[in-house]
Order: C-alpha cells, then sequence, then structure tokens
C-alpha cells in the first residue's frame, strides 16, 4: 500500500500512508486509539474505498469493491469481535456461502469431512456439528481462522485477536501463526500487547495521526522505543504544570477513594488506586490495559468480582450506576455518543439527568431550580448554545462534552471519573476542559483521570497510576511524572523510581 | 424489531468511528443519520421535519374544512361531538399510553385484551351488586395489573415488547371471556355507566376524559421526572443507566399506565354499549393505537413522546375513515388508505436521526 | 452466573445450554405426544377415529402453511403480521378467479399472497423500514383490499368445483393436509440442504457476520417475505374452498396464532435459530388443545370452555419466551468476553 488518503467529512484519517507485508511474514500493526490503523486495514479490506493511493496485493493493483471481494482474492480478516453466526454450527461457519454441493444440494457429509480437517491442521479438534457459541473464544477465533484457509488465504489480518483469549489459548493462536508463516501464508497481527508482537511477529509498523511512522524488524526496536514512536513526541502547544503547589498538604487529606485489587473477568486482574479530596489521579496505561474498565467498576456499571471499592473509608457494593450516583460518583465515560449523551434531548434535560432526583418536588421538575441550574452552568462552564432547549447532538464534541461534565458537577460529586474527557474535542475547548478540572480540584473535588495522551496525564495530575495488562503496576507522584518514566512503566510494568531517568537508556534512537 | 443492519461490523473498540487525532484541532464530524442543516440538504430536510412534526395537524385542518364545506351538517355538535369525537375518544386514550410507552422504545399490544378484561371485571361487579365506584377501582387494577406483568417481562427479563405483550394479547381474551363464559352481559347502572353515556354540559363524558386524560399525560410528560426518564430511557438506555435513571422501573411504570388507560377506556366501551362483550370489546385496538401514534410522527424508535400527536392522530384517522365512508368509499377501501397513510408516515420518519 | 473466567472448550456450560434448547426444542414434542396419549386413552375410539384426523388435519392446514412462512420470516430476525389478512386476500381472489377454472383459481390466490410478501419484502429491504411496522400496515391494508373485492357484507359463495377442493381427500386425508405436510417437508428440506436456507439462519444469527461472509442479505430477506406472502395466500385458498366463503372474520389474528406456534415450536424470535419440523409440532400441539377441549365439552361430564385455548396458548407462549431468554442469557454469557 503506498500513499493512502482517506478523510471523513473532511477529517483526514489516513496521511500518505504506506504498508508493506511480505510473504510468509508476520507483521505487527501497532498505534493509538484514532491512529488510523482499522481504517487502513478496512480501506484494504473493501469495506472503505480510499481516497488516493495505491494498493497492490500478490504483484496487482487492487481495489476491493467489497470485504468479500476482497476474501476471494485470498485477503481474510479475523475482526477482534468474532463475526460468526453463533447458532450455527462449526462446519457451518467454516463453509457459510461455500458450502460443498452434490446434486444441488448441501453435502453434509463432505462438509462436516473437510471442516474437521481443516482444524485438524490447526490442531484443533472439535465437534464440528456443535453449534459455534458453545465453544470457547480460542476455537471461535479459529473457526474463523480456518474459514480463511479454506479460501486459500494468502494474507490473513488479526485485529487485536489475544485481546479475549486466556494464556494457554493465545498460545495455541501463535502456534498456528508460525505454522501459517511455515506455509508462506503472510499474517498482519494487530494487538497492543507488546509482549506478544515481540513472540510472534517478524516486523512492525507504527502509525500515529494517519501516517506511517515506523517500519523496522521486531528484533531491531526497544519496547520503550516502540512505545514513544506510537504516542509520538512532540509535546502540545504549551503545558501548564499545575500541579498543586503545597505538594505536601495534599498527602495528609484523607482519601475519598480506595479501590483495592479489583479483579474482573479477564480485563481487570488486581487494579488498586486511591484519591483524595482536591487530588487528580491519573490513569495511564496502553489500550486495552483495563483503564476504562477499572472506571467502570469503580463506578458500578460492571461489578468487580472481588476487590473492594471504599468511599470515604467505607466500604461498599456498588452494584449498578445509580447506587454510585446516590454516593456522589459521577462517571463520563469514553465513548460520549453511544453511552453519553441522549441526543435527541435538549441541553438542558441532558445536563440535569443525573440531578433529576434532586430536582424533584412531589414528583414534578422544580422548572425555576432547573432553568438556574443550567444557566448557571452553561456560563460557568462556556457551553455554546443557541439556547438551553437545542438538541444536544446539534452541539458540537467539546461542548457536548462540557454538557457531560456539567451534567455530574451539578450534583456536587465527591469523585468524578473522567474517561478520556478530551477526545475528539478541539483545541479551544479541550484547553477549556483540561483548566476547569484543575479548578474543581482545588475546590476539593477528586478527579479520576483517563487519558491515552501522556502529555495530558502529565500536565494534569497530582499522581498517575500506571496499569499493565489489568493490573496497576507503578504509582509516580509530583516530580517524578514524566514521559519517560510512564512509558517505562506502560511498556514493561516496572516502576518507573527504579529505572527512572536511566530508562532512557535502553531507548538509543529517543 | 431492533435494526441490528446499521451497525458498522468492526468498530474498533471504543474508538470514536471518526478517527479523532490527539491534539490535534478536530472537530467532531457529524455522523450517521444526523440531519446536517447546510448545503443542498437544507429544503428538504426542513420540509420533511416540517411535515413529520405538523403534518398529522395539517391534513386534519384540511379534512376538516374541506367536510366543513362539502359534508352537509357536518358542522353541528351533532355530527363532531356525537359522531367524530365521540368515537375518537377511546382511540385517544389508548393511544396516550401507546405513546408513551413508544417512547420508552417498547411497544404494548395487549391494550385489546386488557380493555376486555377491564370492561368484564367492572360489569360484572356491578351486575353483582357492588358499589359502581368499587368496581371501576377494581377494573382498574386489574388493568394495572396485566401492565405489571408486561413490564416485568420487559423490563426484568428482557424479552422483546412485541413478544412480551402478545401474550397477554393471546390470552386476556380468552381470560376476559372466561370471566362470565363469554356471555353477553346486559348493563343497566347509570352510575356505572356515566363514563359512557352522560354527556355533561351537553358533551360525551368520554370525550371529557379523554381531553383530561391528554391533559394529564402532558403534563406528566412536561414536568415530571417520570417525563424526562421516558425520554432518556427511550433516547438511549446505555447513557440513561450511567446517568443513575432507574431505566427498568421507568419501563415497569410506561406499561403500567398504559394498561390501566386500556381498562379506564375498556370500562367507556362498556358502559356505551350497555353491555360487556368479551368476544369484541377492543378488537382490533392495538392497531389504531399504534396508527394513530405513527401517523403524528412519533418514531416507534423511541425517544420521543407526543401526546397531542397521538390525540391528533386518533381524531384525523377517525375523520379519514368517516370522510371516505360517507363519500361513498367503502370502510374497506378505506382500510387501505389508512395503511398506506401510515407507510407514508414511516417513511417521513426515516428523514430524521 | 457473570462471564468471569474463560472455561477452556466451555462444556458444562455448554451442555446447560444444550439441555435448555433441547427441552424447548423437543419440549413441544413431548406435550404433544402426552396429550394425544391422553386423547386418545380418555376419549378413546371416538378420538383416534380417521373423521376426527381427517377434519383435524384439514382444519390445522391453514394454520400450519401460514406458520410456515412465519418461520422464516422470524429465523431472519424479522416478522410478518401481515398474513391474516394475505389470507382473506388470497381466499377472495382463489373464489373469484375460480369461474375460470379451479387451477387458475389456486395460482391467482397463491399470487396475490406473493404479491403482498414481494411488497413487504421492498418495503422492508429497500426502504429499510421495520418489519413490524411495515406488515403491520399491510395487515390493515390488504384487509381493507380483500373485503373490498369480496364485495357486500364481505362474503363470497364459492361455486362448486372450488369447494371440492376443500373436501377433497386422498388417501384418507384432505389434500389441504397434504399440502401441508409436504410443504412442510420441502421446507426442512430447503432449510437443511440448500445455501439458501443456510443463508436465512446466518442472516438471523448475525446479519453483520453474514454480510462479510458475502451472503446476498437484502435478496434472501426479500425471498422470505415472499415466501410468507404466497403461503398465506395458500392458506386462504384452503380457507376459501373448506368454508365455501370468505368473511370478514377470515384470518382475523392468525398472526398471532402463526406466531406462537411458531415460538412454541422454538424458533428463537431474535433469528438464528429454528426447526420447519418444530413449527409444524407446534401448529398441532396448538390446535390438539383445541380440539381436546371439543371432545371434552363432548363428554359432557364438565364443561371447559373454548375460552381456555386461549389462555392455555398464552400461558404456552410465555413458558417458551421464557425458556428464550435464559437460553440467550446463557449464549451471551458464552459469546461476550469483557
Amino acid at each position: 500500500m503506498q500513499g493512502i488518503n482517506k478523510s471523513f467529512v473532511g477529517v483526514p484519517a489516513l496521511r500518505e500512508a504506506h504498508f508493506e507485508v511480505a510473504h510468509g511474514e508476520v507483521h505487527a500493526l501497532i498505534g493509538q486509539n484514532g491512529a488510523g490503523k482499522s481504517t487502513l486495514i478496512k480501506v484494504l479490506t473493501g469495506v472503505y474505498a480510499k481516497d488516493s493511493g495505491h494498493i497492490e496485493f500478490d504483484g496487482r493493483e487492487v481495489a476491493f469493491p467489497s470485504p468479500h471481494a476482497a476474501q476471494l482474492a485470498g485477503l481474510s480478516t479475523i475482526y477482534q469481535e468474532v463475526n460468526l453466526v453463533p447458532f450455527r454450527s462449526v462446519a457451518e461457519n467454516v463453509f457459510l456461502n461455500r458450502e460443498p454441493k452434490r446434486f444441488g444440494l448441501i453435502d453434509w457429509g463432505r462438509m462436516n469431512r473437510e471442516a474437521s480437517a481443516l482444524l485438524h491442521r490447526l490442531d484443533i479438534n472439535v465437534d464440528v456439528t456443535r453449534p459455534i457459541y458453545e465453544y470457547s473464544i480460542a476455537t471461535q477465533q479459529m473457526t474463523a481462522l480456518a474459514r480463511a484457509l479454506s479460501t486459500e488465504a494468502k494474507l490473513v489480518i488479526m485485529d487485536e485477536p489475544t485481546s479475549a483469549l486466556a494464556e494457554q489459548e493465545v498460545q495455541t493462536l501463535f502456534r498456528v501463526i508460525r505454522q501459517l508463516k511455515s506455509e508462506g501464508i503472510s499474517v498482519v497481527f494487530v494487538s497492543h500487547r507488546l509482549d506478544e508482537l515481540y513472540a510472534v511477529c517478524d516486523r512492525v509498523t507504527v502509525m500515529r495521526d494517519g501516517r506511517t511512522i515506523e517500519v523496522r524488524p521486531m528484533s531491531d526496536i526497544s519496547r520503550y522505543e516502540l512505545v514513544s514512536k506510537m504516542l509520538g513526541r512532540e509535546l502540545a502547544e504549551e503545558l501548564s504544570h499545575r500541579r498543586a503547589d503545597d505538594g505536601g498538604a495534599v498527602p495528609d487529606r484523607r482519601p475519598v477513594l480506595e479501590a483495592t485489587d479489583l479483579r474482573r473477568g479477564r480485563a481487570l486482574d488486581g487494579v488498586s488506586l486511591s484519591i483524595r479530596s482536591g487530588e487528580i489521579v491519573g490513569l495511564a496505561g496502553l489500550l486495552g490495559s483495563g483503564r476504562s474498565e477499572t472506571a467502570r467498576a469503580i463506578f458500578g456499571a460492571d461489578p468487580p468480582d472481588s476487590g473492594t471499592v471504599a468511599i470515604d473509608g467505607t466500604p461498599l457494593h456498588l452494584r449498578s450506576p445509580k447506587d454510585a450516583v446516590a454516593h456522589k460518583i459521577g462517571f463520563a465515560p469514553e465513548d460520549r455518543k453511544t453511552e453519553g449523551i441522549i441526543p435527541q434531548l435538549s441541553v438542558r434535560e441532558n445536563l440535569t439527568l443525573a440531578l433529576l432526583p434532586h430536582l424533584r418536588r412531589h414528583g414534578i421538575v422544580d422548572g425555576r431550580r432547573q432553568a438556574e441550574t443550567v444557566d448557571r452552568f452553561i456560563t460557568a462552564i462556556g457551553i455554546k448554545c443557541s439556547s438551553p432547549d437545542q438538541p444536544i447532538r446539534e452541539l458540537s464534541g467539546g461542548n457536548q462534552q462540557k454538557v457531560l461534565l456539567a451534567r455530574w458537577l451539578c450534583t456536587n460529586p465527591k469523585l468524578l471519573i473522567l474517561d478520556e474527557p478530551t477526545r475528539g474535542i478541539d483545541v479551544g475547548a479541550k484547553r477549556d476542559i483540561q483548566v476547569l478540572i484543575r479548578q474543581l480540584a482545588d475546590e476539593g473535588l477528586a478527579v479520576l483521570l483517563i487519558s491515552s495522551e501522556l502529555e495530558e496525564i502529565i500536565a494534569d495530575s497530582d499522581r498517575v497510576v500506571t496499569l499493565r495488562d489489568g493490573r496497576s503496576v507503578a504509582e509516580l507522584t509530583g516530580d517524578q511524572i514524566s514521559e519517560d518514566a510512564l512509558m517505562q512503566a506502560m511498556a514493561t510494568g516496572a516502576a518507573a523510581d527504579d529505572a527512572g531517568p536511566d530508562g532512557t537508556s535502553s531507548g538509543s534512537r529517543a | 424489531m431492533t435494526d441490528r443492519r446499521t451497525a458498522d461490523p468492526t468498530p474498533e473498540r471504543g474508538a470514536p468511528a471518526t478517527p479523532s487525532t490527539d491534539g490535534a484541532p478536530v472537530a467532531e464530524p457529524a455522523r450517521g443519520r444526523t440531519t446536517l442543516l447546510r448545503g443542498g440538504g437544507i429544503r428538504h430536510v426542513r420540509w420533511t421535519v416540517w411535515a413529520q412534526r405538523y403534518g398529522a395537524l395539517a391534513a386534519l385542518v384540511v379534512l376538516f374544512v374541506y367536510n366543513a364545506i362539502d359534508t352537509p351538517f357536518f358542522l353541528t355538535p351533532q355530527s363532531l361531538l356525537f359522531v367524530l369525537l365521540r368515537q375518537a375518544a377511546p382511540i385517544a386514550i389508548v393511544a396516550v399510553g401507546m405513546a408513551i410507552v413508544i417512547g420508552t422504545a417498547g411497544i404494548d399490544l395487549s391494550v385489546g385484551s386488557v380493555m376486555a378484561i377491564a370492561g368484564q371485571v367492572g360489569a360484572t361487579l356491578v351486575l353483582h351488586d357492588q358499589p359502581f365506584l368499587l368496581a371501576m377501582v377494581a377494573a382498574l387494577l386489574v388493568a394495572a395489573v396485566c401492565g405489571l406483568f408486561n413490564g416485568t417481562l420487559v423490563a426484568r427479563f428482557g424479552v422483546q415488547p412485541i413478544i412480551a405483550t402478545l401474550i397477554l394479547f393471546i390470552a386476556g381474551r380468552g381470560i376476559a371471556q372466561l370471566i362470565t363464559g363469554g356471555a353477553l352481559q346486559p348493563l343497566a347502572n347509570p352510575e356505572f355507566q356515566w363514563i359512557g353515556l352522560a354527556r355533561p354540559f351537553g358533551v360525551p363524558a368520554q370525550v371529557f376524559i379523554a381531553v383530561l386524560v391528554a391533559v394529564v399525560a402532558w403534563l406528566v410528560m412536561r414536568l415530571t421526572v417520570f417525563g424526562r426518564y421516558v425520554l432518556a430511557v427511550g433516547g438511549n438506555e446505555a447513557a440513561s443507566r450511567l446517568a443513575g435513571v432507574p431505566a427498568a422501573r421507568v419501563k415497569l411504570l410506561a406499561y403500567v399506565i398504559s394498561a390501566a388507560l386500556a381498562g379506564l377506556v375498556g370500562l367507556i366501551a362498556v358502559s356505551a354499549n350497555s353491555a360487556s362483550d368479551a368476544n369484541n370489546v377492543g378488537l382490533g385496538m392495538e392497531l389504531d393505537a399504534i396508527a394513530a401514534v405513527a401517523v403524528a410522527g412519533t418514531p416507534l424508535t423511541g425517544g420521543k413522546v407526543n401526546v397531542w400527536g397521538a390525540v391528533v392522530g386518533a381524531v384525523l384517522l377517525k375523520l379519514l375513515q368517516n370522510t371516505l365512508i360517507s363519500h361513498g368509499i367503502t370502510k374497506e377501501v378505506a382500510q387501505i388508505i389508512e395503511g398506506a397513510v401510515i407507510i407514508g408516515a414511516l417513511w417521513l420518519q426515516r428523514h430524521e436521526a | 452466573m457473570t462471564t468471569t473466567v474463560e472455561v477452556p472448550g466451555g462444556t458444562s456450560r455448554g451442555r446447560r445450554v444444550r439441555a435448555g434448547l433441547l427441552l424447548q426444542r423437543q419440549g413441544a414434542l413431548f406435550a404433544l405426544v402426552l396429550l394425544l396419549a391422553f386423547g386418545a386413552a380418555r376419549y378413546g375410539s371416538n378420538f383416534a377415529t380417521g373423521y376426527n384426523l381427517s377434519s383435524f388435519t384439514g382444519d390445522t392446514a391453514k394454520y400450519g402453511l401460514v406458520a410456515l412462512g412465519m418461520t422464516f420470516v422470524i429465523m431472519t430476525g424479522g416478522i410478518d403480521l401481515s398474513v391474516g389478512s394475505v389470507a382473506a386476500l388470497g381466499g377472495v381472489v382463489a373464489i373469484k378467479v375460480s369461474e375460470h377454472g379451479l387451477l387458475p383459481g389456486l395460482l391467482a390466490g397463491v399470487a396475490a399472497g406473493a404479491a403482498v410478501g414481494a411488497l413487504n419484502g421492498v418495503l422492508i429491504t429497500r426502504l429499510k423500514l421495520q418489519p413490524f411496522i411495515v406488515t403491520l400496515a399491510t395487515l390493515l391494508a390488504v384487509r381493507g383490499l380483500a373485503l373490498n373485492l369480496a364485495g357486500a357484507r364481505a362474503s363470497v359463495a364459492a361455486p362448486g368445483g372450488f369447494q371440492k377442493l376443500g373436501n377433497w381427500s386422498l388417501l384418507g386425508l384432505p389434500v389441504a393436509a397434504e399440502a401441508m405436510f409436504l410443504a412442510f417437508l420441502l421446507g426442512a428440506a430447503a432449510l437443511h440442504f440448500t445455501p439458501w436456507g443456510r443463508q436465512v439462519l446466518a442472516i438471523g444469527g448475525n446479519v453483520d457476520a453474514a454480510r462479510l461472509m458475502g451472503l446476498p442479505v437484502a435478496r434472501t430477506t426479500f425471498s422470505v417475505y415472499l415466501l410468507s406472502g404466497a403461503l398465506a395466500g395458500c392458506a386462504g385458498v384452503f380457507l376459501g374452498s373448506q368454508n365455501g366463503s370468505v368473511d370478514t372474520a377470515a384470518g382475523l389474528g392468525w398472526e398471532l396464532t402463526a406466531i406462537a406456534a411458531v415460538v412454541v415450536g422454538g424458533t428463537l424470535l431474535t433469528g438464528g435459530v429454528g426447526s420447519v419440523l418444530s413449527t409444524l409440532v407446534g401448529v398441532l400441539l396448538l390446535q390438539l388443545i383445541f380440539n381436546l377441549i371439543v371432545f371434552e365439552n363432548g363428554e359432557g361430564s364438565i364443561t371447559i370452555s373454548s375460552y381456555w385455548e386461549s389462555v392455555i396458548r398464552g400461558a404456552f407462549l410465555l413458558v417458551v419466551v421464557l425458556l428464550q431468554v435464559r437460553l440467550v442469557r446463557r449464549r451471551n454469557a458464552t459469546g461476550r468476553t469483557t
């Protein structure tokens, strides 16, 4: 792929991106959320049409009109959320749309035999006549892989295939990948788990901001360097290091939140953190390290399987967001559109949604107090809308986010959890929000800040907890917080105060 | 049915569909089916939005004026109050409850059966010499229990609303028939039948009741916390839950309200007919009510409740039917046109997000 | 329990789900056999007569044909509420055209049904309207059309030749019943042995995956509504020929009977799972309840009113729906991870 450009509604997602995979190579593709790797894959496999550029597959220029056309040409994709038909049998899922036939009717005997053989080739021995949902995710992925092989795939793209797998399942997958490689089949491997990349990949392509940043042999690049390439080093315009100056005073305050050893499924594997009032705690980690899951567990949206959450020293069992709201916790989720706004409702209704129980008098909303609250926050936060009656979907992303912040602020919370509060927001609004968060903390609010942007974490946090593979691995305070230290912790899990500045030495080309 | 067809097959987990690069000045572009009021689309969008919002009312006015000119005796109280509004009132009342359920992104098919049950309960109690008030309250309570059943299936068990309410749709009429063994019960209790036969100030009581129900429902939707919660749950249930909205309880209550209103209309129907007929009371009511809501432009996908729209829709459909019939067009052809009108209203809705 | 650890192989959970599926699918068959045994034991020779068998199956045929079409529609995750009206239309058209001969009448009835099915299919796949509301509108409109065609007071006396079709029997069974059994056999074969059948299930199971696998989603979806319309039209032909007329009440509520039969048969309402023959069992079971009630009243010892029929139907539906909810929750627990 050469010089690929792709824009959505005028916003460039790929800018002169290039990507190349050799025969029989396992190639890692990494980058942050929004770096363009998903778009690149979708352009390649015919989900999107490119705006410009040049794609060559197996020596011929191609432009697949649909994913199906790409499959027919020998290019199969295995998605992180397995795209199979749950209630159909393993064999059917392998052969859907290409069923072996005799006299125009499906030849079940042959279909089952061939599916068995294909899976056997992957060292998977299962009853192929059973519905696919009865099997583990790993087997489901192997089925998807078998489907790809049955189409005589030359290139298999695996989009975060390991995110749902248990350790031994990952090993099975790796074995299969190596086997594919030995048969001359190329594999593109997308993952955020660095260990896995090093375990199985030959080369790596790093993407950032829609551009191809780096293409290197895997053995030639250190973890630290990989992370720094991925996150990028250009610093934002001008950062306000407005960390609380009274550094000594803050730790004396009592913690508002103490979460201990939170575990949930495979996503959370022992997360502990505490937040004092007036403190902003950053939660750092690569994609898939369990940041949002931690937030949802604390908020009761996805209650943890084990571990404790204590507010003001009292252990609580928050089983639903409603409980959390009652204990004065607020949570602005990562995906504003599907989990934040109620699109067709007005700014006023969106802003006061969480406050409604307190605006109620005999079940009736106190319109005057509601209007006062809304007006106050619109001015205080600087929400730009034509009137409080304007539907929130008509607002810009930044203003939508401000409304969601106001939704919680008006409930006068003790703890506010912000998951990517500035994602997809223009610079001006972003700055407003960052300043606002700091003000709130200075007024005594405890804030848990989740962000993929290191600069944001560094600039805004008093303390940073780093997650890696669902576990809290390092905690940095005050001057310890630096890009180097954070990246070191995210990449290796080593607490930075040991590795410290020395960590940079491992990255030869910083 | 849920529309699972629009989803992007491979969303990157948690990522916005449009890439918003770190730190880059990216204004979030409108995506999906949001109406972008800009460029060449402006006229088209405005037209459909207008048609959707006021189409039913405009159609009603046009039909009304046409009838006023063309139909003899149309503008008499007899014709307006005792034919048109009296016929439209029961549909309007049920449609108001239906609008609330649809607002939560649900549907209630059981309203006709609940009408029959409530009518039977009320009539039977009165015929057994119970006080008329007790009979009415008991009937409404039984109806509310039916709603509780629907709501529990939907809100607690997560059964699709169509299927959950289909159960009572089927079983409910049988239950109503069993109460009296299916026999027609003639009624003669002026107090009980007040709601179906009385005409205070020369206006049929059911018209009064319909207006009262609509006003109360309108106020509830406008003023109460419950009203906001209905819109929030129907608009985005996941977001509502995360904002601490008790989504299950809201849905439950919506079905109870719908069933209670259906019960009320069941009492009206029984009273107006001076007989309780479990076989026919409320037959086809669910379709009339859904049609009334849909014609007024309330999206069946939830998140909006237009109480007056439901009322206007009920009157419009009744007037349309009466007009066609009075012009020698058979009731059957009128039904065809009704179906086409609903499809047309739906088609208009597609233009809104 | 929640989805904590990914059990490799997931067999224990899988087995329980499988047991649920089996109970749900074969439960109807058990109930059918039980009721048949009960009927035979209680009413003896009266129950097991050829006459009862033939009138029972002949009567059931109409519902069976409609339910067969509904099975395919529901398997794709859709619904067709218009079948009752379409049956009425099919009956009226068949009666009208049968003046020109029996075969043209039969074909015309089926064709009229197919035409409405095609209209539903186009509105659903091209305009992308919800199946529920589209078929609700055609339910209204088509009933109007049928009654309008039928003329004054909506009842049409059928000429002698056409009525023969309804009374005609072959090898002791009414031809309508034979048509139903044949249709179910063909339907089951189509579902099992043709790619089309697999596509129907795949679309209902995971429409996104189906699209990614290159299945013709729109075409297959269209085809199930077409088929449902045609089968409903065919049911209408038999209705008209058996009754000799089609009146205002013809086909009223059939859609719900059909949906109930499909669900009782174990087809998942959300689509993706189902069996054609189980729908047949479902139809027979629901109709048998009615038949037994008639017999019980014939005994005269106690009178169970026929109103129990709908209550029992509703109760069956409730039980099946609750079983399905458990199944779907289990599936989600197995399939989802984080």
